[in-house]
């Protein structure tokens, strides 16, 4: 470290030389441009480098499911069930689920945060495969969304969860989960373009997101209400993804509610992924 | 080897864009030639990051045409993109990084591989004072290392034409010098440099060419003695000691310099241009004659002062109307983005 060297913080000041500028301003061969695939990969570096260096954009993947799990396990369980252990076998997957897709709307608000500071300028101008930036960045946050996955396991595993499925069933809930998420990601770098701030970003998430994840079969079986409320419970895809996360976990499977799931994720991917490169293009 | 072409970087005719309401662009047409520095000049809200972010294809044009080299910013703009290289007025680099980071992710980014990458990134921060603070996050380093940090980002692959929107602005004279000695060495290796500024001082410092922007267009065109010329070649400046002299001074130095004086808004201050193009004398000898004058006349002259027109001053003579910062239409263009 050279900085342990230094006794004085002054900086010694900077005399641009000519010579050393001209080394490198000398206009050297053009490298070939980088894959769809390995610029996005390299936008997603980016992303890690961004936790690392601020470790707190965490606490929204780790606290916040944590909490999640703990309060609705011991506010409904005692209600909805025989126990609190026996709701969360019923209930793990579905707080699985509500946790990592209310984390989608980070993507939006960074996205946001990213525009308003200028470093899309920069991104925007280089010649890389368009979507590459925000691709990147939903990759980053895949990897959030899994990290809140694997928290909100273990502590379901510590409260008493114990899923029939096994491992391997338990890996494909959550591979389900991060298709859906990470296709569902495109609404909010959607909206992360097209609002002005980051708070209207939040708003319109919270909004998109409450009944979404409330009104489905996350908390109760659909059977318990109203019929027009049912409608809308049966068409929500978090209810889909509910239902094929719940079964693949239990050892089973629910391939039309897997099939829906699937059919949403492309839908979201191709509507929101289009709309969300022509606003970035034309910015 | 003969990527940069001889004949003109940038062409532009006719360029309009809105922001609701606002007209940012109004029928810009602009001549670059290639491998000089060309100076956008003109205050806050005149179009001239609107103008930039078009020729560097953040931006479509609602009107008119611009090429790059060549290339259309509209139709191929990926030609363009390869080409350029853009200094924004905000971050252009990510705040979290460190510098060594930042440059290795672009570098990676225009295809280097990560071997090749560490090293251009550790050349360049070598060549601009940056290796101490390699390691240290974007958002901890001073305005000047900030702007270098920007400019190193800009040319990772030597670009053929690099946007410089308004680079000095915020440093202090010693980091605004440090940026024009970089800017002299990469444009002197062939790199043209498109730089916009509100200071006629930078735009004459570095610009081979001007252009002076106002409302959206280009009011006025040339090399820096061209436009002052057109303009007087100065000011001068001056403060009397009894305020209830002034109509008496403004009378003789208008006789003395046949030019309209200004009176300032300070009771005792009065400036008039001099140097006028067609004039007989030049400025100093004009000064002179009207400082002759006025001792005649018994008026007493406790400051006195020649210089360069000023940006507001070349404005008011090109428009008839100051350069005012126009701060609000710039708040219009914000939040029309």
């Amino acid at each position: 470290m050279s900085e342990t060297t230094t006794t004085e913080r002054a900086p010694s000041v900077y005399v641009p030389s000519a010579e050393a500028l001209a080394t490198v301003l000398a206009p050297g061969a053009r490298p070939r441009r980088p894959s769809a695939l390995g610029a996005s990969l390299t936008f997603g570096w980016r992303a890690l480098l961004k936790i690392k260096h601020v470790p707190e954009q965490l606490f929204d993947v780790t606290a916040f499911p944590i909490i999640m799990v703990l309060m609705f396990t011991y506010l409904f369980g005692g209600a909805l069930a025989d126990s609190p252990r026996d709701y969360l076998q019923f209930f793990l997957p579905g707080i699985m689920v509500t946790s990592v897709v209310m984390i989608t709307m980070y993507t939006g608000i960074g996205l946001n945060t990213d525009i308003e500071k200028g470093i899309f300028d920069r991104f925007r101008t280089l010649p890389v495969w368009r979507p590459a930036a925000l691709v990147g960045m939903i990759f980053g946050d895949v990897l959030r969304y899994i990290l809140a996955a694997l928290v909100i396991l273990g502590v379901g595993l510590a409260l008493g969860f114990r899923p029939d499925g096994g491992v391997a069933g338990v890996a494909a809930g959550i591979g389900l989960l991060v298709v859906f998420s990470f296709a569902f990601s495109w609404v909010w770098t959607f909206f992360g373009l097209i609002l002005r701030s980051e708070k209207s970003v939040m708003g319109v998430s919270m909004m998109v997101l409450f009944p979404l994840t409330f009104l489905s079969n996350v908390f109760v079986e659909p059977s318990t209400m109203p019929g027009w409320l049912q409608a809308f419970v049966k068409v929500n895809p978090v209810t889909q993804l509910v239902a094929s996360v719940r079964a693949v976990m239990a050892g089973e499977s629910d391939p039309s509610a897997t099939m829906w799931l699937l059919a949403w994720s492309v839908g979201f991917v191709l509507v929101f992924g289009t709309l969300t490169m022509y606003k970035y293009n034309r910015r | 080897m003969n990527r940069r072409s001889t004949g003109l970087a940038i062409e532009a005719e006719g360029l309009t864009r809105s922001f609701g309401e606002t007209r940012a662009l109004a029928g810009m047409d602009l001549r670059v030639p290639a491998g000089t520095v060309y100076g956008l000049l003109g205050p806050n809200g005149a179009g001239k990051t609107t103008a930039v972010r078009v020729l560097a294809t953040l931006l479509r044009p609602d009107g008119g045409t611009a090429r790059v080299f060549g290339h259309d910013v509209v139709t191929e703009a990926d030609k363009v993109r390869s080409r350029v290289s853009l200094t924004g007025q905000y971050a252009s680099v990510d705040e979290d990084l460190t510098g060594t980071e930042n440059l290795v992710l672009l570098a990676r980014l225009l295809g280097l591989r990560k071997p090749a990458a560490r090293e251009r990134a550790a050349a360049l921060l070598a060549a601009f004072g940056l290796t101490e603070a390699s390691d240290r996050q974007v958002k901890k380093y001073s305005g000047g290392m900030r702007r270098r940090i920007d400019i190193a980002a800009s040319i990772l692959n030597t670009p053929d034409l690099l946007f410089l929107d308004e680079p000095t602005t915020g440093l202090d004279p010693r980091s605004r010098n440090q940026v024009w000695e970089i800017v002299r060495a990469v444009v002197s290796h062939g790199t043209t440099v498109l730089l916009t500024t509100q200071y006629l001082d930078e735009a004459d410092q570095l610009a081979g060419r001007i252009a002076v922007v106002d409302h959206g267009r280009v009011i006025a065109e040339g090399t820096p003695g061209e436009l002052k010329s057109s303009v007087g070649s100065g000011t001068v400046h001056l403060r009397l000691r009894e305020p209830n002299q002034r109509p008496q001074a403004e009378l003789v130095l208008r006789e003395a310099l046949d030019v309209p004086v200004q009176l300032a808004a300070d009771p005792v201050a009065l400036t008039a241009r001099v140097g006028e193009a067609g004039s007989d004398l030049d400025a100093s000898a004009q000064a002179a004659r009207a400082l002759g004058d006025l001792a005649r006349a018994g008026i007493v002259v406790d400051d006195f002062s020649l210089g360069q027109p000023s940006l507001d001053e070349v404005f008011l003579a090109l428009t008839d109307h100051p350069a005012v910062s126009a701060d609000e239409r710039d708040d219009e263009l914000e939040a029309a983005r």
